[in-house]
């Protein structure tokens, strides 16, 4: 079972507490003013990433709150989770840089 | 063991040498959402030091239980759910009374802890005495609040309450069956 921590709560807990929300970061663009390519794009095409993946998580089961975080789809870790909001982190700097 | 929705009346519900299942009473019970900005407010009208970190619960006679970083769980003596509702509160927020939504159990006896980790994937010395949490049981979102080391309450959804009880009575019978 993949453990998780969540932001909100600041504990590391059990894959059961939470839902999968699909890839962090997709902006929504302005469905008045954007091209068909655009609108296309926001709803359908995704990174599909080999490797470090920022995405979102819900902690149903718990807080409730929506989070992101960068997984690797590889190996399955979790290298960062983030509140909801806040860039995507440099996960080439240390905790304390970030 | 099955435990049909008609059993559950307050009392004991199962009980062994390990641990005792017990219905509690019905109390009063309210979600509450609001801001940080206006935490204090919401609390200060309601007579409540709301907590600011998930899991801590503040108040004695009503006890607000903080859920998520705007959420709390309000539990009151069934008496005072009207006078709750009827708050005056001058400052943005929500404030739904639940009360007939969950049940609550009381789990204690000398292996209380162990019983609940049958169906409970969270390690339940993360929650210390005088706590609270939403989390999950055996497929149910539930609250459990921790009133001491082997003494456990735990909210469950009307609807969810015979399938958890049941796993719990079974647990009860099987800690002692060595």
């Amino acid at each position: 079972m993949l453990l998780i921590h969540c932001p909100y709560c600041g504990e590391t807990l059990p894959e059961l507490e939470f839902a999968y929300a699909g890839e962090a970061h997709v902006v929504r663009p302005d469905p008045s003013t954007a091209s068909d390519e655009q609108w296309r794009d926001f709803l359908f095409i995704r990174s599909n990433a080999k490797g470090p993946h920022a995405e979102r998580w819900r902690h149903i089961h718990g807080c409730g709150r929506f989070f992101n975080a960068v997984r690797d789809t590889v190996s399955d870790r979790f290298l960062a989770t983030y509140p909801a909001g806040t860039p995507r982190p440099d996960l080439s700097l240390s905790e304390d840089e970030r | 063991m099955t435990i049909s929705p008609s059993t559950l009346v307050p009392g004991i519900i199962a009980a062994s040498d390990a641990a005792t299942v017990t219905m509690a009473e019905p109390v009063a019970r309210f979600s509450l959402r609001a801001h940080a900005a206006e935490r204090e407010t919401v609390g200060g009208a309601l007579g409540l030091d709301l907590p600011t970190q998930v899991g801590h619960v503040a108040g004695d006679e009503i006890e607000a239980l903080c859920l998520g970083p705007d959420e709390w769980l309000i539990v009151a003596p069934e008496g005072l759910a009207e006078r709750i509702a009827r708050t005056e509160i001058d400052a943005a927020h929500s404030l739904t009374e639940i009360t007939d939504r969950e049940l609550t159990f009381r789990i204690d006896g000398p292996r209380a802890t162990e019983l609940l980790t049958t169906g409970w994937p969270r390690d339940p010395d993360s929650i210390a005495p005088g706590q609270g949490r939403r989390t999950y049981f055996d497929g149910a979102s539930v609250i459990v609040w921790r009133d001491g080391p082997e003494e456990w309450r735990m909210d469950v959804w009307r609807s969810f309450a015979p399938h958890v009880v049941s796993l719990l009575a079974t647990g009860c019978a099987e800690l002692v069956a060595g």
